[in-house]
């Protein structure tokens, strides 16, 4: 798990994304290069429909892009088979969304428990790593209850727990705060972020939300389907600064 | 330096099996509407057969009047015997055909309802025929048990129709062999409607991109 610094773990060169709507043509993505390094914790801001969530949706190899080149951990996306895929999406990259989209018929610890059975662990394994998780993210003792038994910010702990389940290398948040009030967001954005901390995961995360950029590494503000500028934190403070 | 990437995903069938039963479990009011359907279609032709069936087992017992009061119910007998003429059959054929029109509509909509779910699993690293196997299973689940209880309710109503029209002459030649083999035949049937039923559906949803399926309205 252990990579040099200058690893890219993320890697997109000219990538492109029409959408065909009847006889229209939209554009989500007009060309975008983008460098991601091991263990940053960045943000893509953007209005809605800047072509952010179609941007994270790249990065997470959930769709194909039109054109351009996706890497993963210097692999190219494009030339993987459905089960090299899957296997990627199952142990490299750990997704977290605005909609929590955890099971609904399911507990939080099979919620959790899901991406390991499908990683092949056995049952006393997967039990365990999984009431681990739900514990880091403070929600052992309610590991029995169902999605619609949980509040949203519990059911995005649960999201959280699940995302790490196998160890990936990414975690990918789209919107994370988006269906959620202020002060428990805030509590899921520090959470995230002392995650990529003690763990050293990649955390990348498409947000409109400001309170996102205090913790960000680096900060990619899209504009219509292109990467309008990319901004280092130190830099950030003052551009922070003197909006306020 | 080159990460490779495997290609190990697994999901063992002890696994499947936990998976789908709980989510019939779990989801029991809306999968019992998708069950009704079967239990319904199964009933009918259990009740056609049954009734068969029974008047098949009394016939060579029966003396003139109870013959033919039979034969004045409707009951139209060939050389075989009856339910083999032409138009019984193809009363259970069109009878299973709008049946098969109902289930593959009801798990269709099932199936729909939980594009999130499968774009979900999906992204926790599914491969398709993990969500086909989850959804193939939950149908022959669901066929048991619509085809078995079908069978029963058929059976009974058969049953008691006919002693209510010739008497208790229907109960004391009972054919319990045939019967058994009824249910089961028609168990069968409900199974492999369930299955066609869910098949496209399933086949559908698994084939979609992760990120199209997580678009889907819940």
């Amino acid at each position: 798990m252990y990579r040099d610094e200058a690893h890219n773990v993320v890697r997109l060169s000219e990538v492109t994304k029409v959408f065909r709507m009847g006889n229209n043509k939209v554009e989500a993505l007009k060309g975008v290069d983008l460098t991601i390094k091991t263990g940053e914790y960045l943000s893509i801001m953007g209005p809605s429909g800047s072509g952010k969530s179609t941007l994270f949706n790249m990065i997470g190899a959930l769709d194909k892009p039109s054109s351009g080149r996706v890497f993963i951990d210097e692999v190219d996306v494009a030339q993987l088979d459905a089960y090299e895929l899957a296997w990627l999406r199952c142990r490299k990259i750990g997704y977290i969304f605005q909609t929590f989209n955890l099971i609904q018929v399911m507990t939080a610890i099979e919620n959790v428990t899901l991406p390991m059975v499908f990683a092949g662990m056995n049952r006393d394994e997967y039990t365990e790593k999984g009431m681990e998780l739900l514990k880091i993210v403070g929600l052992a003792e309610r590991y029995q209850h169902r999605p619609s038994e949980l509040s949203g910010g519990q059911q995005q702990r649960v999201a959280i727990a699940r995302s790490l389940a196998n160890d990936p290398a990414i975690v990918l948040a789209d919107e994370p705060t988006g269906n959620l009030d202020l002060t428990t967001g805030e509590e899921i954005i520090f959470l995230l972020k002392q995650l990529s901390k003690e763990r050293s995961v990649t955390i990348i995360s498409a947000t409109h939300d400001v309170k996102m950029l205090n913790v960000s590494d680096r900060v990619v503000w899209i504009r219509d389907g292109r990467i309008d500028r990319i901004e280092d934190r130190d830099k950030l403070k003052i551009s922070i600064g003197e909006v306020a | 330096m080159k990460t490779s990437v495997e290609r190990q995903v697994v999901l063992p069938w002890n696994q499947v099996v936990r998976i789908s039963f709980n989510s019939i479990k779990a989801r029991f009011f809306r999968s019992l509407i998708t069950t009704l359907t079967l239990t319904l279609a199964v009933a009918f032709v259990a009740f056609t057969w049954s009734s068969y069936d029974m008047l098949n087992s009394i016939w060579p017992h029966a003396n003139t009047s109870l013959q033919e009061l039979i034969t004045s119910g409707g009951y139209e007998i060939t050389e075989k015997g009856f339910g083999s003429s032409p138009k019984d059959i193809w009363l259970a054929i069109l009878s299973v055909l709008v049946c098969v029109v109902g289930i593959v509509n009801a798990q269709l909509m099932a199936v729909t309802e939980r594009f999130r779910e499968i774009g979900t699993i999906k992204c926790l690293g599914a491969l398709d025929s993990f969500v086909v196997r989850i959804f193939l299973l939950e149908a022959v689940y669901q066929g048991l048990i619509g085809g078995i209880s079908g069978s029963l309710l058929g059976i009974l109503v058969a049953t008691l129709s006919l002693i209510w029209k010739f008497g208790s002459a229907v109960l004391y030649y009972w054919p319990f062999l045939q019967m058994l083999a009824t249910m089961a035949w028609a168990s069968g049937l409900a199974v492999a409607l369930s299955l066609i039923g869910v098949f496209y559906p399933a086949l559908v949803a698994a084939k979609m991109q992760p990120a199209v399926a997580l678009r889907a309205e819940e």
